[in-house]
């Protein structure tokens, strides 16, 4: 894929164009690849590829995280909980990275703190509300089942660092999914309302799903790099996994011709601005605190 | 005492630094001292943690920097890597011993190692025996693979009715 292609130079219309940065064209060692200059984003295919790998966690991190001292029993609250560590800490992991290749005294913190939406990389999938239980199990279950093969794959990968952090992530990763596919097993295959609830869980979340395997020049510059695995080789190990435990489960797979996509370029739905200002209140108003 | 001058020594200091989540182990117990580095005005110790957002890790470097300190180590400073990533086979027989003495089952088989996750899935994985670490009986079962810490599952002896602790492989 070229990049050329992919990522407009312009923001296409409607609301975002008000926010959206300004796109330029740069030329890094990993070929031309493009970057916003405006958004304080990197112009760097292989930081960008860092940034998507991190935000993801930490959004879903953040979203499991709400479940502490709510969940429905006590083992679910610690289990979410532990969950959402796992994801926090393979973030500042990946963004450590990140900030050691921009080099210019960055750390994990000005990513996760001092970015505002615009400038976030995840997959909308992650950042919808946390919903009901249904809701949390379904879309953790629809986002491991892509983890495991990604992690296993890019452990792999040519970059000792990453490879590092890809290796004890995978098995990490190995525990979300029994987890969330445990419930989903449980939830489809209980009583009428459970059925009913993740049924619905499904069907809500399942048009995000296609942003999971979104691609363009920054992935395809980074997969050239390093050898990290092409998302598309993954889909059908996914396929396998959400299509077997969903039929166990007896629910169904559901379909959706409207399959939204922007994430990865920094266009989000409203609920990440508002579940980043409540993330970044507090590093915000006491900047450059440390306890 | 005099001012340690081999990497065993250093070692042998490290194992006043507990695991502050699992006092009876030592940091070298639990595997995650992987080197350490002696120079004429450095001692640098590398870490791994055992989960990556192990919240631990803070207090064992400050505790580590602070043993090396109080040995008279010149220049005590940790790195911290993920490569190669910690596994519960670094655990020892012997600390295997302490934490069941201490009331934690040890680690049983590595979860990415017991085969296809969707095969493990779908066939609702025949339950692990795990002995009670307080009683000793295989009537136990699994209530959660996420425990109060992240290393660490929580089951129940049906045998002495005692929730207990393993820790997880990995």
């Amino acid at each position: 894929m070229a990049a050329e292609q992919d990522i407009p130079d312009e923001p296409e219309s409607g609301a975002g164009a008000k926010v959206a940065p300004r796109i330029v064209p740069v030329t890094t060692e990993l070929g031309p690849v493009r970057a916003s200059i405006t958004s304080g984003q990197p112009a760097n295919a292989f930081v960008e590829y860092l940034l998507r790998l991190s935000d993801d966690r930490l959004v879903l991190g953040h979203r499991l995280s709400e479940w502490c001292g709510h969940a429905p029993i006590l083992e679910e609250d610690i289990a979410l909980a532990n969950i959402a560590l796992d994801l926090i800490g393979q973030a500042n992991a990946f963004y450590t990275i990140a900030a050691a290749a921009e080099g210019n005294g960055k750390t994990a913190d000005d990513y996760a703190y001092f970015r505002d939406d615009v400038a976030f990389r995840n997959v909308m999938l992650v950042e919808l509300p946390k919903g009901d239980f249904g809701v949390t199990i379904a879309r953790l279950f629809l986002f491991s089942a892509l983890q495991v093969p990604f992690l296993k794959a890019l452990q792999g990968c040519s970059h000792a660092e990453v490879a590092g952090v890809a290796a004890k992530s995978y098995k990490e990763s190995v525990y979300h999914l029994r987890h969330s596919a445990e419930w989903v097993l449980k939830l489809g295959d209980g009583t009428a309302e459970s059925h009913a609830r993740v049924q619905a869980a499904f069907d809500q979340l399942w048009p995000y799903h296609t942003e999971l395997f979104w691609q363009d020049g920054v992935d395809a510059a980074v997969q050239g790099q390093i050898g990290a695995p092409d998302l598309a080789t993954l889909r059908a190990e996914w396929e396998r996994t959400v299509q077997a435990v969903l039929s166990q489960a007896t629910l169904t797979v559901p379909t959706s011709e409207w399959q939204p996509t922007g994430g990865r370029l920094g266009r989000h739905t409203e609920h990440l601005g508002h579940m980043l200002a409540e993330m970044q209140s507090v590093a915000r108003a006491h900047p450059g605190a440390s306890w | 005492m005099a001012v340690p001058r081999t990497r065993e020594e250093v070692f042998e200091i490290l194992t006043t630094v507990r695991d502050p989540e699992v006092p009876v182990l030592s940091v070298v117990d639990l595997g995650i001292i992987r080197d350490v580095a002696l120079g004429d005005d450095f001692t640098e110790v590398t870490i791994t943690p055992t989960y990556s957002g192990c919240p631990a890790m803070r207090t064992i470097e400050d505790e580590v920097l602070g043993a090396l300190t109080r040995a008279g180590l010149p220049g005590p400073r940790v790195r911290m890597t993920f490569t190669p990533a910690w596994t519960t086979d670094w655990i020892g027989p012997e600390a295997r011993e302490k934490l069941r003495a201490y009331g934690i089952a040890p680690p049983g088989p590595r979860a990415h190692d017991e085969g296809d996750v969707l095969v493990q899935i779908l066939k609702r994985r025949e339950p692990d025996v795990v002995a009670c670490p307080y009683c000793g009986s295989r009537e136990t079962e699994l209530r959660s693979e996420f425990g109060p810490t992240a290393c660490k599952s929580i089951r129940f002896c049906r045998a002495c009715s005692q929730p207990f602790e393993q820790f997880k492989g990995i």
